[in-house]
């Protein structure tokens, strides 16, 4: 590394705040705590209960991770 | 209001080892007694003791909280007051290897006694998220999260976030723990330099308001050596003002927050380096 380069070295942090974005969406779902599930679970119920009758208490939102996919389950009984 | 509802329990958490939590519980408690509230610090660090020392009263420590779970001696007999602010407490943890000693039922009956003398009951947590952690935690009103600038310890905040937000006794009741980010050992030079994580990047990424911002220090170590928190053996030093600040915020004082300004490098500007 050169006398000029140590001075124009490049800012490091905003690489960090990128990754913890990333990382925390990540660990947020998988430790079922993201506020995403609990938004989502409104809406699909919402629709559904437009057409069709449900329990709404009955409805279980799940999202999965295997490697880098994601899969959404939706159980419920309808009426 | 009778006393019983005033009382406030805080945990001093992280996740992480070695961020900061008993120098914070220790200096934070030291101003709140300032601010003439009666405050107990409580460590929970079984097998790791470490807040005596921080208080200074290492020698004064015969019954612990682990004795009081036990009945080997009441509270009253384990509860060492300060010999600087006749407001302030100290409850030891123990030396024991057993941290099964610590109890549920035992850590739920002291916590409701200590309610009943204390305005403030200050927990310092032990690092990790395991049962230690969580027990600590468990019987919390308030929550203060203690985090360095730096990506490992702010995802370690949000694991330790996650917990509060299920195994605490108010998220069972349907209640949250009021949480606050105290930044520690923040480095004004690197973050001049862009090295490190803004403090207001942290408190947007971890979604919880900013208590305060305490600058790495040496006289920290100092007070530490000297067995003093540091809000009593050095006042006008940089990080007392900002643990006095904090501890004014938790009282619901309104003060303006300062985050220390970065340091650029020196010379930086003369080659070019974008370091504003
Ligand atoms: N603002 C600061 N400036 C400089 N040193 C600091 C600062 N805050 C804490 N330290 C130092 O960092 C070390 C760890 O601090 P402390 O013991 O309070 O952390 P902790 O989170 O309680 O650790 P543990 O997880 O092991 O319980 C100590 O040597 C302490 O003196
Ligand atoms: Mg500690």
């Amino acid at each position: 590394m050169s006398f000029l380069s140590f001075f124009r070295q490049k800012k490091t942090a905003p690489v960090a705040k990128e990754r913890l974005h990333l990382l925390l969406a990540h660990e947020r779902v998988s430790t079922g705590r993201s506020e995403l599930i609990g938004r989502m679970r409104q809406d699909i119920v919402a629709v559904i209960a437009h057409h069709v009758g449900i329990e709404k208490e009955e409805v279980r939102v799940k999202i999965n991770r295997r490697d880098s996919v994601f899969t959404l389950k939706i159980d419920m009984e309808v009426s | 209001m009778d006393k019983k509802n005033k009382a406030k329990v805080v945990v001093v958490t992280s996740g992480k080892g070695g961020v900061g939590k008993t120098t914070s519980t220790a200096a934070l408690g030291a101003a709140l007694a300032l601010e003439g509230q009666k405050v107990v610090v409580v460590d929970f660090d079984i097998g790791l003791r470490n807040l005596d020392l921080m208080m200074g009263a290492e020698r004064r420590v015969i019954y612990d909280l682990i004795n009081v779970i036990q009945g080997t001696a009441n509270l009253s007999q384990a509860l060492i007051r300060d010999k600087r602010l006749e407001n302030l407490y100290l409850l030891a943890a123990s030396q024991t290897r057993d941290k099964n000693a610590l109890t549920d039922k035992g850590v739920a009956k002291i916590m409701d006694e200590l309610r009943t003398r204390f305005d403030w009951i200050i927990c310092d947590s032990p690092a990790g998220i395991e049962r230690g952690a969580v027990l600590a935690m468990k019987h919390s009103d308030i929550a203060i999260i203690i985090a360095n600038p730096e990506i490992s310890s702010v995802r370690d905040s949000d694991r330790i976030i996650g917990l509060l937000d299920a195994k605490t006794l108010r998220a069972k009741n349907g209640q949250e723990v009021e949480k606050h980010l105290l930044i520690t050992r923040f480095d004004t030079e690197r973050a001049g330099s862009g090295e490190m994580l803004e403090v207001d990047d942290v408190s947007d990424i971890l979604s919880i308001p900013m208590l305060g911002v305490v600058p790495e220090s040496r006289q920290v170590l100092s007070a530490s050596n000297l067995g003093s928190p540091i809000t009593l053996s050095d006042p006008a030093s940089a990080p007392a003002k900002a643990y006095m600040d904090a501890a004014r915020r938790l009282c619901g004082q309104d003060i303006p927050l300062i985050v220390p300004a970065g340091k650029k490098p020196f010379f930086a500007n003369w080659f070019g380096g974008r370091a504003a």
